[in-house]
C-alpha cells in the first residue's frame, strides 16, 4: 500500500522532504514505517530509536497497524515551549 | 482555549480573555527566547510545528488540567515561526479561585506541553551555526 509520511525538524532536514511517499506491505506497523524511512534515507538511520512515528495524531509504539488513510508522521524528540 | 500563531503573542488579549470575576487569582506565564544556553550565544530561534497534532495536544491539555484544578479560564498560545531574542513563544493564562491553583495549573501545563506537544525549536546561534533542538539526541547526531 502506498503511505504519505510528513517529516518534521531535523528529521524534515536530513530527508531534505516535508513528506516522503512509500511502498509497505498491506499489514504494515510502526515499526516498518520507520525502517521504510531509514532504507529510503539512510542519513536518518543515527536517530534510530529517537524516531518517533505517529499515526493519526498520536505517537505509535512500533507494532501498532498502519492503513492506507492512516495519517502518519515521523520526528525526533519534541522541544517547544 | 489553545492556539498556535505566526504572529507576535497579543499578551494584552490572552490577559483579558483570562480574568473574570469568578476568579481570585490569574497566573500568566511567557515563554521567552533567552539569549544564553551554557556557553553559547543564541542569535533567534525557528519554531516549526505539525499543526494538527500540536493543537489536538494542546486541547488535550487544557481538558486534562481542568480535569485536575477548578480553572475557569485556560488560554495556551504558542508561536512559531522565526523569533528574535526576547520575544515571547509561549503563553499560558490561567484563573482559578485561589492562587494556588493557578501556579500549580500553569507551571504543570507549560512543563507538560513541553513534553508532549509536537513543536520543535532550532538555535540560531551567534557563531553562524544552526541545530535542531532534539532533547536525548546527541549533539552532533544528524547534523
Amino acid at each position: 500500500m502506498k503511505v504519505n509520511v510528513k517529516l518534521f525538524a531535523l528529521a524534515r532536514q536530513l530527508a531534505e522532504t516535508g513528506e516522503l511517499a512509500l511502498d509497505l506491505p498491506e499489514h504494515a506497523t510502526a515499526g516498518d514505517v520507520r525502517a521504510a524511512l531509514i532504507a529510503r534515507v539512510p542519513s536518518l538511520a543515527p536517530l534510530g530509536p529517537h524516531l518517533f512515528i505517529s499515526v493519526d495524531g498520536e505517537l505509535a509504539a512500533n507494532g501498532s497497524p498502519v492503513r492506507p488513510d492512516s495519517e502518519l508522521a515521523c520526528f525526533p524528540p519534541v522541544s517547544g515551549g | 482555549m489553545v492556539s498556535l500563531t505566526n504572529s507576535p503573542i497579543d499578551l494584552q488579549a490572552v490577559l483579558a480573555a483570562a480574568q473574570t470575576p469568578r476568579a481570585g487569582a490569574v497566573v500568566l506565564f511567557l515563554g521567552t527566547v533567552r539569549e544564553h544556553t551554557g556557553d553559547r550565544r543564541t542569535a533567534s530561534l525557528d519554531y516549526e510545528c505539525y499543526a494538527q497534532m500540536a493543537q489536538a495536544k494542546m486541547s488535550e491539555l487544557e481538558a486534562e488540567a481542568r480535569r485536575r484544578w477548578p480553572i475557569l479560564e485556560c488560554h495556551l498560545v504558542h508561536r512559531v515561526g522565526h523569533l528574535e531574542l526576547g520575544d515571547v513563544s509561549v503563553a499560558v493564562a490561567v484563573s482559578t479561585p485561589h492562587r494556588k491553583q493557578a501556579f500549580e495549573a500553569a507551571k504543570w501545563l507549560i512543563d507538560t506541553l513541553k513534553q508532549i506537544v509536537p513543536i520543535w525549536k532550532k538555535e540560531n546561534w551567534a557563531d553562524g551555526a544552526s541545530e535542531w533542538v532534539h532533547p536525548g539526541v546527541a549533539p552532533r547526531v544528524g547534523r
